[in-house]
C-alpha cells in the first residue's frame, strides 16, 4: 500500500494522504497508546463517561460596562441555561487602572465591567449565590486582586470558601507575547500567580488559579502545536514556583487547567482534535514523569477550548455561524469540558445580544440534536487521526525542547524571540489569505458586493463612565480611610518581604482600597515591565 | 520634499488595548513595500505618539485600535496635533470599527481607514496616495 504520492499539503503545513491504513500505526498499541477513558495516558479523554455524565459546560464571553448592567446579564444568561458565567473586565481593572485615571477615561466598561472596589464586585453577584454558580475571570496581571475580591464577596454571603467554584486565567505569561494587559516584569508576576495558586490550595480546593491559554498566541500567530508547547512551559514555570515553595506536584497540577485552541484562523477539523487528543497524552506524561506525579487526578489535562475571533470573517457576516458550528464540532470530538465560541459579528465590535444567543445555541444544538455527546472520543481507531496525533504529539515536544534550548520561557519572552516568531508567522498566514492561498469563502473566494449592507452594533453607554466614577467617589467618600492607608501599607512591607500577598490583599479589598491603589503599592515594589518592540 | 526619500511611517496602539498583531502585520507589510516603518507599541499616549511622529518626521501616523475606543482617541489625538502645530503627518486608523464610524473619523480629519479584510495592497496604495496627496498641496 503506497499512498504518499498523493500527499496533499494542508495549510497548516501537515501533510496529508490519500488515505491511511495500518501501516501508518506501525507502534500503536491500544493499551500504551490509548487505554481507557479516564485512565492514563488520558488519549481518549479525563474522565470514564465524559459527556454522557456531564455535557460541557456552555459559556460565553460577556460582560458589560457596570455591575449593574453584568449581574442582569448574568441573570438572563443564567435563565437561558448556560451553566458558567464567563466574565469579561474592562481593560483598566485588567491593567489596575481606576475608572477615574485619565488614562482609563476611553476604555471604562468597554470591553467589559469595570471594577474598582470590592463594593462593584458585590453588586454584580448580587442575588446570584457564588456557592450554586462557576465563575470564569479573565484576568491576568490583576487576578490575585480580582480573586480576593471574589473571597470576600462570597464572605458576606455567608458562603463558605471551599465552596467557590471558578477560573481566573491568572496567565501572565501569554500576556507579554500576546495579549498585553502585563503590569510588572515576569519574575515578581510568576510569584504573584505563585500566592493565588499557594492560597487555593490552602483555602479553595476547587477553584482553578490558573488558566494556562494557548488560544490567545494561536491568535496572534502561533501555530496550533506552539498553541500547546507555549503555554505547556508557561504551566511548568508556574508549578515550579510552587515546587520551590516546598508543596509537592500533586498539590498543585489539579488547580491548573488550560485554554487551547479549537478553531481560529488557521482551522483545520481533524488536525484540531488530533492536536488536543495528543496535549492530553502529552502532559498527563510529563506530569507523571517530568514531575513525578503519583496521583491521578494531576496527570489530567483539563482544558477548555476556544476561538477568537481572527477566524471570523468581515464578509458576508452569517457564514460565520457555520464556522462557529464547526469550531464547536472539533471541540466536542477533542472532548473539551468548556466551549467559548466567537460570535458572528465579532469583526464589527462588541457582539450583539443576538450574536452572543446564537452562539450558545450553537452549542446546544451541537449537544441535543446531533449526538455527538453520546460516545466518548469517536475518533479514537481512525488510522489518520491516531496518525496526526502522534504526529502532533512529537511536534509540541520539538516544539518546547526548541525554547527550553533558548533559555525557555521566560528569557525567550524577555528577549522577543517568541513574540517576534508568532508576528512573523501571523504575517506569513495573512499573506496567504490576501493571495488566495488559503481560502477564506466569503472573503476571497465566492465574494458579493456587499458595499451597502450594515450590522446591528452593540452600542456602548455614554454614561458609563460618569456613572462609573460616582459609584467610586461614593466608595471612596464612605469608607474607612485610616483603615486603608493601614492596609496599604501592610501590602508595601509584605511585598518588600516577598511573603504570599494573598491575605493581604483580602484585607484591602475588605477595607474598599481601589484596584488602582493596590496595584501602585505593588508598582512601587515590582517596578513595570519593559515592553520589547519588534515588528 | 526630496522625492527619493521612502515614506516614513509610525505606528502604534493607543489606549489600553493589547492585541497588536493586526499592527505588526501592517508593519511589516508597510516595510516590504519599501517604506520606513517603527512600530512604537502599546498604550500610548496621543502625545507620545505625536512625539515620536516628529522625532522621526513621519509622513503617517498609524493607528490600530480594536477596543472600541477610535472616536475619543482620534478626536483628541487631532486636536493635540493642532495644539501642538504638528502638520505634515497625516493619520490613518486600523482595526474592528464599525462601517458607521468611518465617515465620523474621517470628518474629524483621519485620511484614512481600514476595517477588518482590508488587503495590504489596498493599505500600501492608500498610504502613497495620501503622502502623494500631501506632497503637492
Amino acid at each position: 500500500m503506497k499512498t504518499d504520492g498523493d500527499a496533499k499539503q494542508t495549510d497548516t503545513g501537515v501533510k496529508v494522504k490519500l488515505y491511511y491504513t495500518p501501516e501508518d500505526l506501525p507502534e500503536f498499541d491500544y493499551q500504551t497508546s490509548l487505554g481507557i477513558p479516564g485512565k492514563y495516558p488520558y488519549a481518549r479523554g479525563i474522565y470514564p463517561t465524559m459527556y454522557r455524565g456531564k455535557l460541557w459546560t456552555m459559556r460565553q464571553y460577556s460582560g458589560f460596562s457596570t455591575s449593574e448592567n453584568t449581574n442582569s446579564r448574568f441573570k438572563f444568561l443564567l435563565d437561558q441555561g448556560q451553566t458558567g458565567l464567563s466574565l469579561a473586565l474592562d481593560l483598566p481593572t485588567q491593567l489596575g487602572l481606576d475608572s477615574d485615571d485619565p488614562l482609563a477615561r476611553d476604555d471604562v466598561g468597554r470591553l467589559g465591567v469595570a471594577i474598582d472596589t470590592l463594593s462593584d464586585m458585590e453588586e454584580m453577584f448580587d442575588g446570584i449565590p457564588l456557592d450554586k454558580i462557576s465563575t470564569s475571570f479573565t484576568v491576568n496581571s490583576t487576578a490575585s486582586i480580582i480573586l480576593a475580591m471574589y473571597v470576600a464577596t462570597g464572605e458576606k454571603q455567608e458562603v463558605s470558601k471551599e465552596k467557590l467554584r471558578g477560573t481566573i486565567q491568572n496567565d501572565i505569561l501569554k500576556e507579554y507575547i500576546a495579549r498585553g494587559t502585563w503590569i510588572f516584569p515576569p519574575q515578581p508576576s510568576i510569584r504573584l500567580i505563585g500566592d493565588t495558586i499557594v492560597y487555593c490550595i490552602e483555602n479553595i480546593p476547587r477553584f482553578n488559579s490558573v488558566s494556562v491559554s494557548g488560544t490567545h498566541m494561536c491568535e496572534a500567530g502561533a501555530t496550533h502545536v506552539q498553541g500547546i508547547a507555549y503555554p505547556f512551559l508557561a504551566a511548568i514555570a508556574y508549578i515550579n514556583e510552587v515546587l520551590k515553595r516546598g508543596y509537592r506536584i500533586d498539590q498543585i497540577a489539579p488547580l491548573l487547567s488550560f485554554h487551547l485552541i479549537a478553531g481560529g484562523i488557521q482551522f483545520q477539523l481533524f488536525q484540531d482534535v488530533a492536536n488536543l487528543r495528543a496535549a492530553r497524552r502529552l502532559w498527563a506524561k510529563i506530569v507523571k514523569e517530568r514531575l513525578g506525579a503519583k496521583e491521578e487526578r494531576s496527570m489530567l489535562l483539563r482544558f477548555s477550548t476556544g476561538a477568537m475571533g481572527s477566524g471570523m470573517t468581515e464578509q458576508q457576516p452569517l457564514n460565520n455561524i457555520a464556522r462557529i458550528a464547526y469550531y464547536a464540532l472539533a471541540a466536542a470530538l477533542a472532548g473539551s469540558r468548556s466551549f467559548n465560541l466567537p460570535c458572528f459579528d465579532e469583526a464589527y465590535g462588541i457582539p450583539t445580544e443576538e450574536a452572543i444567543r446564537t452562539s450558545l445555541r450553537v452549542q446546544q444544538i451541537l449537544a441535543y440534536e446531533t449526538g455527538v455527546a453520546d460516545t466518548v472520543d469517536p475518533l479514537a481507531g481512525s488510522y489518520y487521526v491516531e496518525n496526526l496525533t502522534n504526529y502532533f504529539e512529537k511536534g509540541i515536544e520539538r516544539e518546547m525542547e526548541e525554547i527550553e534550548s533558548r533559555g525557555g520561557i521566560v528569557a525567550c519572552i524577555e528577549n522577543g524571540y517568541i513574540q517576534g516568531k508568532l508576528s512573523n508567522q501571523a504575517y506569513e498566514v495573512e499573506k496567504k489569505i490576501q493571495k488566495g492561498e488559503i481560502i477564506k469563502v466569503g472573503a476571497n473566494r465566492f465574494t458579493i458586493d456587499e458595499e451597502q449592507r450594515e450590522m446591528e452594533v452593540f452600542k456602548d453607554d455614554p454614561q458609563v463612565l460618569k456613572r462609573q466614577t460616582d459609584r467610586l467617589n461614593r466608595v471612596k467618600a464612605t469608607r474607612d480611610k485610616n483603615k486603608v492607608t493601614a492596609c496599604l501599607h501592610d501590602l508595601n512591607k509584605a511585598a518588600i518581604e516577598e511573603r504570599n500577598m494573598m491575605p493581604y490583599l483580602i484585607d484591602a479589598v475588605k477595607a474598599y482600597a481601589t484596584m488602582g491603589e493596590i496595584v501602585e503599592v505593588l508598582k512601587d515594589v515590582y517596578g513595570e515591565a519593559d515592553q520589547p518592540v519588534f515588528i | 520634499m526630496d522625492k527619493e526619500r521612502p515614506i516614513r511611517v509610525i505606528i502604534a496602539k493607543p489606549g489600553l488595548d493589547g492585541h497588536d498583531k493586526g499592527a505588526k502585520v501592517v508593519a511589516k507589510a508597510l516595510k516590504d513595500a519599501g517604506m520606513e516603518v517603527i512600530y512604537i507599541g502599546l498604550r500610548q499616549s496621543t502625545d507620545s505618539i505625536l512625539s515620536a511622529a516628529v522625532e522621526e518626521n513621519a509622513d503617517i501616523i498609524g493607528l490600530s485600535i480594536l477596543s472600541g475606543s477610535h472616536v475619543p482617541i482620534c478626536r483628541e489625538l487631532l486636536e493635540r496635533m493642532v495644539q501642538r502645530g504638528i502638520e505634515g503627518a497625516k493619520v490613518i486608523v486600523g482595526g474592528v470599527i464599525p462601517r458607521a464610524d468611518v465617515q465620523i473619523l474621517k470628518d474629524l480629519g483621519i485620511s484614512e481607514v481600514f476595517r477588518g479584510g482590508s488587503s495590504f495592497d489596498d493599505i500600501v496604495q492608500a498610504v502613497r496616495n495620501i503622502v502623494r496627496g500631501a506632497q503637492r498641496k
